[in-house]
């Protein structure tokens, strides 16, 4: 059983857990009020797996994950105001406005971004490995996908190249139950995940994605081993996504006694729990934190109400690194300024479609 | 000058950058100890060892993904895909990835990736590994397509696509690879983007050739001058993105008459795109409907004779030129004639 850490480390994993738990619901009250648009995929329920791997990480090593992002820029110091304006589609959102929930990044941070498509953020991962080692740095990188993504050819065919090429990654799926909206058991052959990469030439752990302190023993074990043997490892965190898969999601394949089951080991009152049974804090103290994090989710909720949407001319920024001696056409302007929707009605719009879909499941849930 | 192949201005051109710059590093199918599937690497592993020169397991869609995470962690990835028919398996990496990396992540990261590949029918390898696609890249904005027409342009665009901080798919021509041309022996002789070759001055008949067409297209204007007393311009973008539209414009404003030559599907295509800016552009200039001479709108099949009636050839653009002139009957037979 490992033991717990500083006091005030642990109080810190705790205050982001809390800050990550805080961030998400406001994200999902705001989608609900119709300011955040396109799909939106929460974290809640899976806060032990961010925060007990980061921080396993030094700040020079990569972090890169997918669609499910918003916790893993927040772990790594990306400001609550950045990921919120960057869900509210404004400029002073961590992408500029151009990725939305699913594309967050902060390069100074070596976040290297989330990734909508499952399965993409894998060859990267090992691209990114790749050239720590090429630099002759001992940094590493830590990729982190779902337990779908595990059924995707760039699984099969990035961690065969990771092992050829001793490359200092460490693969760590996000087993939450579901590739969507398909159980683990009718969407993989294999359900032990943590041996889905032995044939591959890359072994295998396991940890509770339920507990931070042995998600970050198990992740730091692993870390050193791949950080002195130049090796990729593949950990599976078992957790579950309290949440559907997004907010478009009536969360018809399971039921809610499977929900409240893993609610009851809800990975954050836990561990305040344990750290208030350990004397590392008493009750006072976990209220505060959780009161924090609320103000300061409220804070990122502000800034991104204030940030203005990017204007329309900027449409074309960032298509191209233009060469300014370059007289050829890179992009066609026909973009017609006329003709581009205005702030009002880009707002209006947002999250029209998977709200529709959404309404269309209820709709038909309650007509049987 | 000194005159060089195709291939071997390409390897020139990597021996160089991979010299200039340790950020450089090639990766790809069977380039090291096999030499290069069409021999572009030959040389290079000795040269430069297994960190720069690296053979990869046949996996397309993890190999140009890797490149992209090197690329956006500061190296200069040069990847080669041993055909443009298997960049498809690819297609994830380069559009949803390479291409928009840049753009999602508002600007804060590059990708200065090159993917070689080349294309082209005229081996008898039929639908599998014959296909001109450069369309379908061109489609794509956060990608810059280049297409060399000859040994000079191919040492010149790829020091270019290697230096440039834009993913660049840099797309060979199978057939192109043995002909031998005039190459600057200089280091800094480069071949900027988005600027056409005027492969061939005139100024009866613009005729645009794309890749291995810009030859053809050479070839045409020799036959129209020679027996038709025609003379065509002969121009190659050699770049898709960047266009280089106003060489183009500048020569269709003083023949008033163009052809497009292309040995890709006519749907969509290269011609497609290029007659509509031109029409948008240019439509007082011109004298007469645009006219497209392409691969035939089929897969491209096995069979010799078969395989010969479905790409371009010279006869179909000088037929093209006179149609297009006025000066023949009916509309040009073969490829992209219609069926």
């Amino acid at each position: 059983m490992p033991t717990l850490p500083a006091p005030e480390v642990a109080r810190e994993w705790l205050a982001t857990m809390m800050l990550i738990r805080r961030f998400e619901e406001r994200a999902g009250e705001m989608y609900a009020r119709a300011k955040i648009g396109g799909f939106l995929h929460l974290s809640i329920g899976e806060e032990a797996t961010i925060v007990g791997s980061a921080r396993a990480l030094r700040e020079s090593d990569y972090l890169i994950s997918t669609y499910r992002s918003h916790g893993h820029a927040l772990v790594r110091g990306t400001p609550p105001e950045s990921v919120m304006a960057e869900l509210f589609g404004r400029v002073d959102g961590c992408s500029h406005g151009r990725g939305g929930s699913m594309h967050m990044f902060d390069g100074s941070r070596r976040f290297m971004g989330g990734y909508g498509i499952v399965g993409g953020n894998l060859p990267i991962a090992a691209g990114l490995a790749l050239a720590c080692d090429y630099k002759g740095s001992d940094d590493l990188t830590l990729c982190t996908f779902g337990d779908g993504a595990s059924n995707q050819g760039t699984f099969g065919e990035t961690l065969n190249l990771a092992a050829l090429w001793q490359l200092p990654v460490l693969f760590m799926v996000i087993n939450n139950q579901f590739g969507m909206g398909t159980a683990l058991r009718r969407h993989s052959a294999v359900t032990d995940l943590q041996r889905k990469g032995e044939s591959l030439g890359v072994p295998g752990m396991r940890c509770d994605g339920m507990d931070v302190l042995d998600t970050h023993g198990v992740v730091c074990e692993a870390i050193r081993r791949v950080r002195e043997d130049r090796r990729p490892l593949l950990i599976e965190a078992v957790t579950y996504r309290f949440r559907g898969h997004s907010m478009a999601d009536p969360e018809q394949y399971r039921s809610r006694e499977e929900v409240e089951r893993w609610q009851a080991r809800d990975p954050i009152p836990a561990f305040g729990n344990k750290l208030v049974a350990e004397g590392a804090l008493d009750e006072s103290e976990l209220a505060q934190l959780d009161a924090q994090a609320s103000a300061r989710v409220d804070e990122a909720v502000a800034f991104a109400e204030s940030s203005p949407f990017p204007k329309p001319e900027s449409l074309y920024d960032n298509v191209y690194v233009l060469d300014q001696d370059v007289p050829g056409w890179y992009s066609l302007h026909t973009t017609d300024q006329d003709h581009i929707p205005s702030r009002d009605q880009e707002a209006s719009q947002a999250g029209e479609i998977p709200r529709q879909m959404s309404d269309a499941v209820r709709l038909g849930e309650e007509a049987s | 000058m000194a005159a060089m192949r195709y291939r071997d201005a390409l390897n020139a051109a990597l021996r160089e950058e991979l010299q200039r710059d340790e950020r450089v590093f090639l990766m790809g199918e069977d380039i090291g100890v096999f030499g290069g599937a069409f021999k572009v690497t030959a040389g290079l592993l000795d040269e430069f060892g297994e960190k720069r020169v690296r053979d990869t397991p046949i996996s397309e869609n993890t190999i140009v993904g890797m490149g992209v995470g090197a690329a956006m962690a500061g190296l200069r990835p040069v990847v080669e895909l041993m055909t443009i028919n298997f960049s498809l398996l690819a297609f994830d990496q380069i559009v949803n990835h390479a291409a928009h990396i840049h753009y999602m992540f508002g600007g804060q990261v590059t990708v200065p990736l090159v993917l070689r590949m080349p294309q082209g029918a005229g081996h008898q390898l039929g639908p599998t590994h014959s296909h001109c696609l450069e369309a379908m890249f061109m489609h794509v904005p956060g990608l810059l397509v280049a297409a060399p027409g000859t040994p000079a342009d191919a040492k010149g665009l790829l020091k270019t696509a290697i230096r440039d901080e834009n993913p660049v798919v840099f797309i060979e021509h199978e057939s192109l690879y043995g002909i031998s041309g005039e190459v600057p022996e200089e280091e800094e002789a480069l071949v900027g983007f988005g600027r056409a070759r005027v492969a061939r001055e005139g100024s009866d008949v613009t005729v645009v050739g794309i890749s291995r067409m810009a030859r053809t297209a050479e070839r045409a204007a020799e036959t129209l001058a020679a027996e038709h007393g025609v003379h065509a311009e002969v121009i190659d973008p050699r770049t898709l993105r960047p266009l280089d539209l106003d060489t183009v414009l500048a020569s269709v404003a003083s023949t008033n008459h163009c052809v497009i030559v292309e040995e890709g599907w006519p749907h969509g295509g290269v011609g497609a795109n290029l007659a509509a800016l031109i029409s948008e552009q240019a439509f007082d200039d011109l004298d007469a409907p645009v006219q497209r001479v392409s691969g035939a709108d089929a897969p491209m099949p096995y069979s010799k004779p078969l395989e010969d009636a479905a790409y371009p050839h010279e006869a179909q653009v000088v037929q093209a030129a006179l149609a297009v002139l006025g000066q023949s009957q009916g509309p040009p037979a073969g490829p992209g004639g219609g069926s």
